[in-house]
């Protein structure tokens, strides 16, 4: 068991370690800081002077072990705009950021998971067509695309919500309709894939057999099954938390960490962006390692020790 | 509630099933007494599981499904859900041919015979896990109360069968179906679920249905057995006339077609052809293109399930073997 | 005479198994020291239950599954290496035919198509003639000419496994290895299947490995039987004597366990206990705990395989050295 977790945290980290560096190599070749920052009519001393403050004369691997070892002494780097930590920049914005993909997490879990079960239960029903309707939906329309069509629809034409920005609850509505709707349809459809699946395995004609009601052999015996395909899908969305605002943000100018993200790149505000790519790819990691962990908490086949 | 000991426990009239427009099973006619073996043979696709799953209402929803089931008198098809439901476990339990795969893999054993007898009996609690004890005992598992608490993966095949006979007879059944019970199952543990089959028949004196392709199986368990062909019973009999001297040349072929343990090692002779298509099924007898001793009117007309007293029925234009005489009145009933 | 067909010496197959999400791995022995020797024409027949490695043991034979000690000689040379060239080439004249048809064929091609692929891969026969080949193949195991165009998923269960007879006949092998080739088929179909690989094997003088559960069928196509236990034989002899006299109280079990049609369950020896877990190994005589006769000799030591008479063997400490079956 230990073995195993050891395995895990070793693994995650690696993972982490390779998009940090990954990150780090991209951005510095992508474009230089000091252009960007300064503008393009500075003396060529300013400039140089920029890069000596910040490091950025110094060859990469040299740049890249001291970031490594400020990283360990738990030092994330300074903002090259505002000159503040780049942490505590990343930390602020969390809140925000959570604020829309939680409630749509919920939507998601709430809508996604017992439409799809529905359906699977009443096949060729209208339920049934509309989840997988809505599951194409989801898969085809990217987020972008629905944001400005909810802006057209609820904004511009109905005029019942606003646009953008982070006054009110209802500045909350839209982005949250936008990032829900596309993973309501595919969390539904999973759902009933995987209930299709389970409905047709012998023990439910087992259950069935033994007299117990439909309701009792869909809710003790089928769903117990079906949550392991289920939590595969819901442990993807909870990793991308984080992550997944970073478009429906920008559409809606709401101050969260996606927000951030974009502006930091096109900033080249390189302490930001890499802080910012930790803290995506820690959310992923932990969340891949739940969902391990679950696995074995909903199917005693994979934790097991011994076979009698 | 006394039932009529004299009435059969269940009867199927004219059962039809079919699957979208496919006929499967071609009307069935079955009389299970109390206390009786009863074996259902045949080849894949015969129709012989279809039978009991159709009975029970077990079957996919797009199978239509006609005619009449009727336990201790009362009528099954197209009764509401909640009837089904008392009956299934209660009156007729049903074993399966892959036991592994018929336990529910993330429920633990103990809480899946619990909850039939919660069904059932109303037993919970302390009062429950006893009683599933004792019949985990009573189906030969070794160290019950240790292993209650594990999971269907924790244990052999051969025990997981023996888990599916301890939860068919937490509702007291009067009727076991067992499909194919033992088909998956090694050969040495087959033998054994066969003699717990015998045992607990004559323990508890409920009936049982033994659905099997292995003629061998069947005439270990059984008294007597109807032989199905292409979705229709084609001969029925007491194992002793049937396996002396079949009527029905399906029956027959059946026989000859199974190599032997003893007696010198011969040429198989096996049946030629493939079971029909039920999408295509021959218009008279629909074994007769197989069938070497097919005349004219074999093609044309089918035989009817013709019963013939205790002796049983048989559907067949041209039997083979000699025709039984009853030098005896009978007197037992039929 | 010629020499044997096929000779494997001291075979072991070990494999890691996994116990559960956080188990380690540990060793498993599938075939722990098995010998053979398969004559050409020769059909040696081999029973087992599940776990008692008999799947492994016919992969092994034809190199599919390399072994991790012990050698095989085909035709009276070395088994070359899986995977190489000379191996390639040697599988043509040593063919394997499993369950499941339909996991075996392609169902993207024809049945003719898939017929005619060894004689292609192996260069066999020229292009022009290849047809022909293919069409008499069909027909010698018993396909109509009009099935040639055919998808696996259009024919039966017994037409599929005569086309992936045919496929393995197309090579014009000198060893065939079956495993549990008629079980999921029909009585009827059975009885067809188990004729033609007789009548073929007859015809082309092909010599036969039959690995089976199925004693019945063992016994009506075998020339000798090898019943295996928990990765070793545990007796052989000829098909013949071995149903009718079993020696090792294993073999007299699961002869006792076939039901026969007519004959009643009272009175047979039912073998009691669950079957052996090869993990999981027992001490001694691998059979002891399930053994009715064991004696303290089988809870400490090994039996090895010895002959007990001529043409006969058998790994057991309570046969005696004349063919005699253990008092029960």
């Amino acid at each position: 068991m230990l073995r195993f977790f050891l395995i895990r945290i070793l693994r995650a980290l690696v993972t982490i370690l390779a998009v940090l560096t990954f990150a780090f190599v991209v951005l510095r070749m992508s474009g230089d800081p000091a252009q960007v920052m300064l503008g393009p009519d500075v003396p060529q001393e300013s400039v140089d002077a920029f890069r000596h403050a910040w490091g950025l004369d110094q060859p990469l691997w040299i740049q890249y072990i001291s970031y490594l070892k400020a990283i360990f002494t738990g030092d994330f780097g300074v903002s090259m705009r505002d000159k503040a930590s780049a942490l505590q920049l990343v930390i602020d914005r969390i809140p925000a950021t959570l604020e829309l993909t939680i409630p749509a997490l919920l939507l998601k879990l709430v809508i996604g998971i017992p439409a799809g079960v529905y359906a699977a239960l009443h096949r060729q029903s209208a339920v049934d067509r509309g989840v997988i309707l809505a599951a194409i939906f989801g898969f085809t329309i990217p987020s972008f695309v629905m944001g400005l069509l909810l802006v057209l629809i609820f904004s511009i034409i109905l005029g019942l919500l606003p646009s953008g920005g982070q006054d009110t609850w209802q500045h909350a509505i839209l982005p949250i309709l936008t990032m829900s709707i596309g993973g309501i349809g595919i969390l539904a459809r999973f759902s009933r894939s995987a209930m299709i699946e389970v409905m047709g395995q012998p023990y439910i004609r087992t259950a069935s057999a033994k007299g117990m009601n439909w309701a009792d052999v869909v809710w003790r015996h089928a769903l117990p099954n079906a949550a392991v395909p289920i939590v595969t899908i819901v442990g993807f969305m909870v990793g991308s938390l984080i992550a997944g605002a970073v478009v429906v943000e920008s559409i809606f100018s709401w101050p969260g960490i996606g927000r951030l993200l974009v502006v930091s790149v096109s900033n080249r505000d390189l302490a930001v962006v890499q802080c910012i790519l930790l803290v995506i790819a820690a959310a992923m990691v932990v969340s891949n390692l739940i969902v391990d962990l679950m696995y074995g908490w909903l199917d005693p086949r994979l934790r097991s020790h011994s076979a009698h | 509630m006394t039932a009529d000991p004299t009435r059969n426990l269940v009867e199927l009239r004219d059962l039809k099933v079919a699957f979208d427009g496919v006929q499967v099973l071609h009307g069935i006619d079955l009389d299970v007494r109390r206390g009786e073996a009863i074996g259902l043979v045949g080849e894949s696709g015969c129709g012989k599981s279809v039978t009991w799953l159709a009975a029970l209402g077990l079957l996919p929803g797009k199978a239509s499904i006609t005619g009449s089931v009727r336990v201790d008198g009362d009528e099954l098809l197209g009764a509401p859900r909640p009837v089904l439901e008392r009956v299934r476990g209660k009156r007729i339990a049903m074993i399966f041919q892959d036991p592994s795969s018929s336990l529910n893999p993330v429920l633990r054993i103990g809480r899946q015979i619990t909850e039939a007898l919660a069904i059932h009996r109303g037993l919970a609690g302390d009062a429950a896990k006893a009683e599933a004890l004792r019949l985990m005992d009573m189906v030969g598992i070794p160290d019950a109360r240790r292993r209650f608490d594990l999971y269907s993966h924790e244990f052999s095949g051969g025990q997981c069968q023996r888990l599916m006979i301890a939860m068919a007879l937490a509702g007291q059944p009067d009727l076991l179906v067992a499909d194919e019970p033992t088909t998956a199952l090694d050969a040495t543990i087959q033998a054994q679920i066969l003699d717990l089959l015998i045992e607990l028949r004559a323990e508890t004196g409920m009936a049982t249905i033994f659905i099997s392709h292995d003629l061998g199986a069947v005439s270990q368990v059984c008294e007597r057995a109807c032989v199905m062909y292409a979705g229709r019973i084609v001969e029925q009999g007491k194992i002793d006339a049937l396996f002396d001297n079949p009527r029905h040349p399906y029956t027959r072929g059946l026989f000859d077609a199974l190599p032997r343990l003893d007696g010198p090692r011969t040429r198989l002779v096996p049946i030629a052809g493939t079971v029909p298509n039920p999408r295509h099924l021959p218009e008279g007898c629909a074994f007769a293109p197989r069938c070497a001793h097919t005349g004219p009117d074999c093609l044309s007309e089918r035989p009817q399930l013709r019963f013939n007293g205790v002796l049983g029925s048989l559907a067949c234009h041209h039997p083979v073997g000699a025709a039984p005489v009853a030098a005896q009145p009978v007197l037992e009933p039929a | 005479m010629a020499g044997p067909i096929l000779q494997a010496k001291d075979l072991v197959r070990t494999y890691e198994v996994r116990q559960g999400m956080f188990g380690r791995p540990s060793p498993v022995r599938a075939v722990d020291g098995i010998s053979l020797t398969i004559m050409p024409g020769e059909t040696l027949g081999i029973v087992g239950e599940s776990g008692s490695g008999k799947s492994t043991l016919g992969r092994m034979l034809l190199g599919i599954d390399p072994a991790q000690a012990g050698e095989i000689a085909f035709d009276g040379q070395a088994m070359p290496k899986l995977g190489t060239p000379q191996w390639r080439a040697l599988r043509a004249k040593m063919q394997l035919v499993y369950q499941d048809p339909l996991a075996a064929l392609d169902r993207r091609l024809t049945i003719s198509a898939q017929i005619a692929e060894p004689l292609a891969i192996h260069g066999l026969v020229p292009l022009e003639h290849r047809q022909t080949r293919v069409a008499e193949l069909m027909s010698a195991v018993g396909l109509r000419p009009d099935q040639a165009d055919r998808y696996p998923h259009e024919l039966s269960g017994g037409q599929r496994q005569r086309a992936v007879i045919a496929r393995a006949l197309a090579s014009r092998p000198k060893l065939l290895v079956c495993d549990e080739p008629v079980s999921a088929l029909d009585v009827s179909i059975q009885a067809q299947v188990v004729n033609m690989l007789r009548d073929l094997q007859e015809e082309n003088h092909i010599a036969m490995v039959f690995i089976s559960h199925d004693l019945k069928v063992v016994r009506n196509i075998a020339d000798r039987v090898a019943v295996m236990y928990l990765g070793r034989i545990v007796e052989e002899a000829s098909s013949d004597v071995i149903f009718q006299s079993p020696l090792h109280p294993y073999t007299r079990a699961l002869v006792s366990s076939v039901p026969v049609p007519g004959r009643p369950l009272k009175g047979r020896t039912i073998l009691q206990g669950e079957p052996p877990n090869p993990a999981n190994r027992p001490s001694g005589c691998a059979f002891h705990p399930r053994c009715p006769m064991a004696t303290d000799i089988c809870r400490t030591t090994a039996p090895p395989l010895r002959a007990i008479s001529a043409d006969r063997t058998a790994a057991c400490h309570l046969v005696a050295d004349s063919a005699e079956p253990v008092a029960a």
